[in-house]
Order: C-alpha cells, then structure tokens, then sequence
C-alpha cells in the first residue's frame, strides 16, 4: 500500500538551517546536512529545502549545498526559494535534487511551469502555495507571503496542475507557526479537487495535527519544520502512532 | 567499473552517488566501447518515453543496450524502455522484456508517487527483501503483470515492480532513493 510521507522543511539562510515564526522571526536551526542526514535516519520518507536567502550572490552558493545534499541522502529531496528560471532549475536539478519548487515565480509567470515540465518532467516540479483565509475565501500570497495576489488558492492550484505541476506543497499562512494543527479545511478541498499528490503544511504541533491531516484529507504528504527541528516530535515516534491509527506509514 | 548510461532522460547525480556509497567505481558515459566493457551497466531515466527512445535510436545506442552481455539494471523510465512498447508518446520499447507500459487509469492520483511495498519479490535482486519493505516510486505509467516479473505491488491495480530476464534487470522503483531497502537491492545487483 502506498504510504503517507512525512516530510521535514528545512529553511536555508546563508547555508545554514533557520525556523521563522509566520514568515518572520529567524532563529538559527543548525548545520543543513547533518539535520537531513537525522531525518533520514529517523525515517523522513522525502525532505523540503527552502532557500531563503535574500540576495543573488549568496544564492548561487545553493547549488553547492545541493550537490552536497545529494552525495549524502538517499530518500528524495526538493529544493525551493529563489527558482525564477527554466536555468535556476536546471543547475539545481544537475546538482541533484530529484524535484524543484516554484512559487512567487509561477505567479508572476505561469508558463514556467510548463517549461520546467518540458525539460526535466512533471515529477521534478512542485507548485508551492502560501495561502491566508481573507473574509473567508483563501487567497494566494506571494514573496514569503509579503504579497497579496487576488488569486483564488484552489483555482491557482488546478491551473498549476493543467499547466503540468505534478505536486502541489500548500501552505497555510494562518496556520504556519501556530502549532495549531494543520489548515484542515483548503487541505481538503485542493486535495479534493486536483489529481496530483498533495503536501499539507503549515500549524503541526502534535502527532494528533498529522493524524488529522491524512484522515480528514486527500493530502499524501504532511511538512513541517520546528516540530521536527526542536525534537518535539521524534519522526519514529510520530511514525509509530500514526501507524496504530492504520495510517499506512513507512516503518 | 560500473557504466551508468548517459542519455537525454537520466538524473545520474543518485544513481552515481548511491553505487560510491557502496564502495564501486561509477562512470556516466555513452561511449560504446567503455559500455561494452563495463562490468556492468545501470540504464536510469527520468523523462518521456518517446522521446528518449529517439534519442537513443539517433545514437545507435538502442542495439548497442539490446546486445549487452554483462548484467544490465534499467530504472524507471529505463525500465520501461526495457519493454515492448509504452503508451507515453505511443512508441515501440527495447523489446527486451515481454509486456507492455500503459497510463494508470485516473482513478487515483496520478503520478503514483511515493513509498510502496509489494505483493510478491522473487529473484536475484530481492535477496534479504521482503514484501513488507518500501521502495521509492514515481510514475504515471507501469509495466502490466508477465510471465518476466521479479516483484510486484499494487497502486490502483497489481504492476510490474521489478523484472528480470537472463542478464537484464529492471526496477519501476528508485533503489538509489529508496534508503537502506534501495541500497540492499543495488548490492544485490553490484554482487551478480
């Protein structure tokens, strides 16, 4: 049987791993590659690395990570942040991560998707989405969540996968940081309404916010970060409870 | 050494990486004579079927992977161009293996992605696995049950996980991002 993935985030600044707090409050996390090798031991099933780093000159330094990444995990890796072009993806891609991310970029040109698709595939690009609930409709953000785009989140999310994004990430900007469990509602309702996997994150704080997130939702994959970071939440002792509550998990 | 194909639809980078780890030489190449004398030969892919099966007619490389002799690992969509014929791009298949690729029927999500168990391992590259272990897929397409199948397992209906054949090998699965069970199973292969 197919299983749910548990998926680790860690945000990279400088080379280094940080955790914000709703998109704000940088604290630094720790060394990138000795976290991901944990998680892989703990049994993470995939990890998220999303670049944060501000500006163009520190960035190119990612690939590198990657490439380091690369050589030493042996579970499937997703590199975002800062993915403008069809040539950002590829060094990151040739560097050896297995899928990409786009964001602000694929709000500001959707088309990228596509090309991204035509060259490497849609299993190599994921379609992340921040999104908040504003007077009750949830709408798309961009730029870290700085930006309001008038997009509606579940018809941005259909049009990613028409476009040829072969997985959606959905974030819930309300809900991220909160350690109030998992944006259960949109999760639902995107998971619902479009025919690639879907990653729920935003809000875990307990083992109970995952337990929640794949019963109540299609979603096939749940991210988190501080949990995770901080040890609140041992991976195996998550992945233990999940599967007494036959969640079917990766042991 | 251990010749890794070099064509347009391969992410080498794991595939490399994941047979260092495991302490042997690894060369990605498409240079017939060092293919030839490979030890052995590690087909990836990532991409679309057609189209790499152009790219490898173009280049000759199609009968060059038809008459290897030594131990041959296709993955993936290396696997699946292994087959007869594949319904990504309507093309016709190395011709190897016995069976065809066909799209999952939309009746869950597709790409089937993910970690999955089988329903049944047989054969070399299963030695010290059990059904109960997890291998790392993602694939819209999936080789149909035949009489050539080393594991099955089951996402919207029962597949071909792995197959094997005289000195072909193939995996729908990727070993090389499936952890230890993945590295198990390209040992298995390394000490044919």
């Amino acid at each position: 049987m197919l299983k749910k993935r548990i998926i680790p985030c860690l945000d990279i600044k400088d080379g280094r791993t940080v955790k914000g707090i709703n998109f704000e409050a940088i604290q630094d996390a720790g060394d990138p590659i000795e976290l991901a090798q944990r998680y892989v031991q703990e049994g993470a099933d995939e990890l998220m690395f999303l670049d944060i780093t501000a500006t163009l000159e520190k960035r190119k330094t990612l690939s590198e990570l990657v490439t380091r990444i690369a050589s030493e995990i042996n579970v499937p890796f997703t590199v975002g942040g800062g993915i403008n072009s069809l040539d950002d993806a590829k060094r990151i891609i040739d560097a050896g991560a297995d899928k990409i991310s786009i964001n602000s970029s694929a709000i500001l040109n959707p088309e990228l998707i596509t090309e991204i698709v035509n060259e490497f595939g849609s299993q190599c690009v994921v379609l992340a989405i921040d999104t908040k609930c504003v007077d009750e409709k949830w709408e798309v953000f961009r730029n870290g969540g700085r930006t309001a785009t008038g997009l509606n989140a579940i018809q941005w999310a259909q049009k990613g996968v028409t476009l040829g994004a072969g997985e959606i990430l959905l974030t819930s900007m309300n809900n991220d940081g909160t350690k109030a469990g998992f944006a259960l509602d949109i999760t639902k309702q995107i998971s619902e309404n479009v025919s690639v996997p879907v990653i729920a994150s935003g809000g875990a704080g307990t083992m109970q916010h995952f337990f929640n997130v794949f019963n109540q939702t299609k979603a096939t994959g749940a991210l988190a970060a501080s949990v995770f970071h901080y040890g609140q939440i041992p991976i195996p002792t998550l992945k233990q409870f999940l599967n007494k509550q036959n969640i079917p998990i990766r042991l | 050494m251990i010749a890794i194909l070099k064509y347009n639809a391969g992410n080498t980078t794991s595939v490399e990486n994941a047979i260092k780890s495991l302490g042997y030489a690894a060369l990605v190449t498409d240079d017939v004579s060092l293919l030839k004398s490979a030890e052995k030969i590690i087909f990836p892919g990532v991409g679309e079927a057609s189209s790499a099966m152009k790219y490898l007619r173009k280049r000759g490389l199609d009968e060059v992977i038809k008459n290897l002799e030594q131990p041959v690992l296709g993955i993936c969509l290396g696997m699946q161009l292994l087959c007869e014929s594949s319904e990504e791009g309507d093309t016709e298949g190395l011709g190897i293996f016995k069976t065809k690729v066909r799209k999952f029927p939309l009746k869950d999500i597709v790409p089937h992605m993910g970690w999955n168990n089988f329903t049944a391992v047989n054969g070399d590259l299963f030695q010290h696995i059990s059904i109960e272990n997890d291998c790392y897929f993602v694939h819209s397409y999936y080789a149909e049950l035949c009489s050539e199948i080393a594991a099955t397992t089951n996402y919207i209906l029962p597949f071909s996980a792995a197959l094997q054949k005289d000195n072909f090998y193939a995996t729908q699965f990727h070993p090389e991002k499936s952890s230890l069970t993945g590295l198990q199973i390209l040992k298995n292969f390394l000490e044919l």
